[in-house]
């Protein structure tokens, strides 16, 4: 005679209970692995920020390399925000219309555009798209320089590689990304022209004076003091993850790749505390 | 231990020379891997010390132990009388600008010519040199191991072989006092392993310099050393000259001079 496999148990036996306590205890663990790990990084990333800080203040500011880092950023993004900052622009101001429309509010467009492309889409959507393009950059280059001991033949021959690689990105990405942003809002501005004109009767110059006449002083410090703050995150999470970088190449890869999630990641958050920090003023 | 006090005492260095490096009971590990385990070993003015050891047996994690790219777990390091485990960034920094260090991998600045590359070190050790002096030095090392051709390219234009010979020259341009060669001569042809061991030798000789030569190539510790190390299990296997090693009937060492 065959013995009766069952196939559905109805009570769980005790060993299978005691497994999947063990399960869940792990499982529980590994959450506060993971937890405690994120809190780590945390801390070593203030650590790293704070070292640069003090490098960026010791003397021999190496000018040469934070000029080319300077052009490097500009120039390597400069095509894919321009294109961005246009369509954003335009699309803003094409799904706007109708909904204005509505209310009979369309002379408000162009205010409305202005106010939205100042004060969160230029520089969100730019600093996103630097995370992407310069994060991800800083995060290979250093990571490879890393993974190669070109970061320890630095040390070698006396150059604190702190200060030429460090300060240099992080300082040349806190500038760049507010002028970048800048760059951004005037081509969404000739965007949302375009968009809003389609039949053509406002010319460029009074549309500007619509719309600028709608933004504030109030809505353009903030924006701008956020830029900087976003500016130097990007560099200071580029440089922390390529620095950082294990041993081997495939860590090239990782650092490249964490840098543009955790960048992204804190442009939005920071992006939030700006937004409520701004709305108390 | 009884082997290694005679030979120490045979070799000639030890009344007539001062101390260049001395390490004491350095150890190290990696996590529970214990790479180095208490190596007292000494450099002496102008010799050429060759350390020899398995793959894996922690030659380079020595020498990045002596120049402090590493942290040592205990120990002491002196280099040129100064101990150095605990010296800050800038005293450091003092020590290292009279250190060559030659990498294994070569460790060439990827983004910078082959010109750039030696200008780095150089511009930045020794602020003082004129722009014709700089060119000068430049030409001369890169000449010393046979490239000056290559002078305008990049380093990913380069063979393996000659990435490290490029290497060797930005090590030497500086000419230091002390030099650390971390495998100078691996993944070479022999001509030209044979010329930059004679070249390890003229430097020895012109410059007076005191160096540490990790090396697999016997070819080449024996045409540079003055005294050998073997290193085996993160310790001092045996030390002496080398006809010592050559003579010895120890079945480890003979292996490694068959
Ligand atoms: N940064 C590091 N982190 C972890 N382990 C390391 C590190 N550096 C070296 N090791 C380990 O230390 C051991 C010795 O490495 P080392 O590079 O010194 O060997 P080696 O004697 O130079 O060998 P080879 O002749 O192949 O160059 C190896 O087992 C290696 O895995
Ligand atoms: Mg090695």
């Amino acid at each position: 005679m065959k013995k009766l496999i069952p196939i559905i148990q109805l009570k769980p036996s005790v060993e299978q209970a005691k497994n999947r306590a063990i399960k869940v205890t792990e499982k529980t663990f590994d959450i506060s692995n993971k937890a405690s790990g994120f809190f780590q990084e945390v801390a070593n990333m203030f650590l790293f920020a704070a070292q640069t800080f003090k490098a960026t203040f010791s003397r021999d500011f190496e000018f040469k390399e934070f000029l080319r880092q300077c052009y490097q950023i500009g120039n390597k993004s400069l095509p894919l925000i321009s294109v961005t900052g246009i369509i954003i622009g335009l699309v803003l101001a094409i799904q706007s219309r109708p909904t204005l429309m509505n209310f009979g509010a369309v002379t408000m467009l162009p205010g409305m555009v202005a106010v939205s492309l100042i004060r969160e889409m230029g520089p969100v959507i730019t600093a996103l798209i630097c995370a992407g393009k310069i994060g991800s950059g800083m995060g290979a280059e250093l990571g490879s320089m890393k993974v190669t001991e070109q970061i320890d033949a630095m040390e070698v021959s006396s150059t604190n590689p702190m200060r030429f690689l460090v300060v240099t990105r992080v300082l040349a990405a806190t500038l760049m990304i507010p002028l970048l942003v800048l760059y951004a809002d005037a081509l969404g501005l000739i965007g949302s022209w375009a968009g809003a004109n389609i039949k053509g009767d406002v010319t460029f110059i009074l549309y500007c004076r619509q719309a600028l006449s709608h933004v504030h002083f109030m809505d353009f410090l903030p924006a701008v003091i956020k830029t900087f703050v976003f500016g130097a995150i990007i560099g200071l999470v580029g440089c922390y993850k390529g620095y950082n970088a294990g041993r081997g190449t495939e860590s090239v890869g990782k650092a490249a790749n964490s840098a543009v999630v955790l960048a992204s990641l804190l442009v939005i958050m920071v992006d939030l505390v700006a937004v409520q920090i701004t709305d108390m003023l | 231990m009884d082997t290694t006090k005679t030979a120490i005492a045979d070799s000639s260095y030890v009344k007539t020379k001062k101390l260049v490096i001395d390490v004491k009971n350095l150890k190290k590990s990696f996590g529970t891997q214990k790479v180095l385990q208490k190596i007292s070993m000494q450099l002496f003015d102008g010799e050429n010390l060759v350390v020899l050891g398995k793959s894996g047996s922690g030659k380079s994690v020595l020498v990045k132990c002596i120049i402090r790219l590493l942290e040592a777990d205990g120990g002491s390091i002196d280099i040129l009388g100064e101990n150095v485990d605990r010296l800050h960034q800038d005293g450091l920094m003092e020590i290292r600008k009279k250190i060559g260090f030659l990498f294994q991998s070569g460790a060439l600045y990827d983004s910078m010519t082959v010109r750039e590359n030696l200008e780095f070190p150089l511009t930045r050790i020794k602020k003082d040199l004129t722009r014709a002096a700089v060119n000068e030095k430049v030409k001369e090392a890169l000449e010393n191991v046979g490239l000056y051709d290559a002078i305008d390219k990049m380093p990913a234009q380069l063979s393996g072989g000659m990435r490290k010979r490029i290497s060797l020259a930005r090590t030497i341009v500086l000419d230091p006092m002390i030099m650390l060669y971390d495998e100078p001569t691996t993944g070479l042809d022999p001509i030209t392993s044979d010329e930059i061991s004679i070249l390890i030798k003229d430097i020895q000789q012109k410059y007076k310099t005191s160096s540490i030569i990790i090396t697999h190539d016997i070819a080449c510790a024996r045409s540079t050393a003055n005294r050998v190390v073997m290193l085996h299990e993160g310790q001092i296997y045996q030390e002496g000259s080398l006809e010592s090693f050559e003579k010895s009937e120890d079945m480890f060492i003979k292996s490694f001079f068959k």
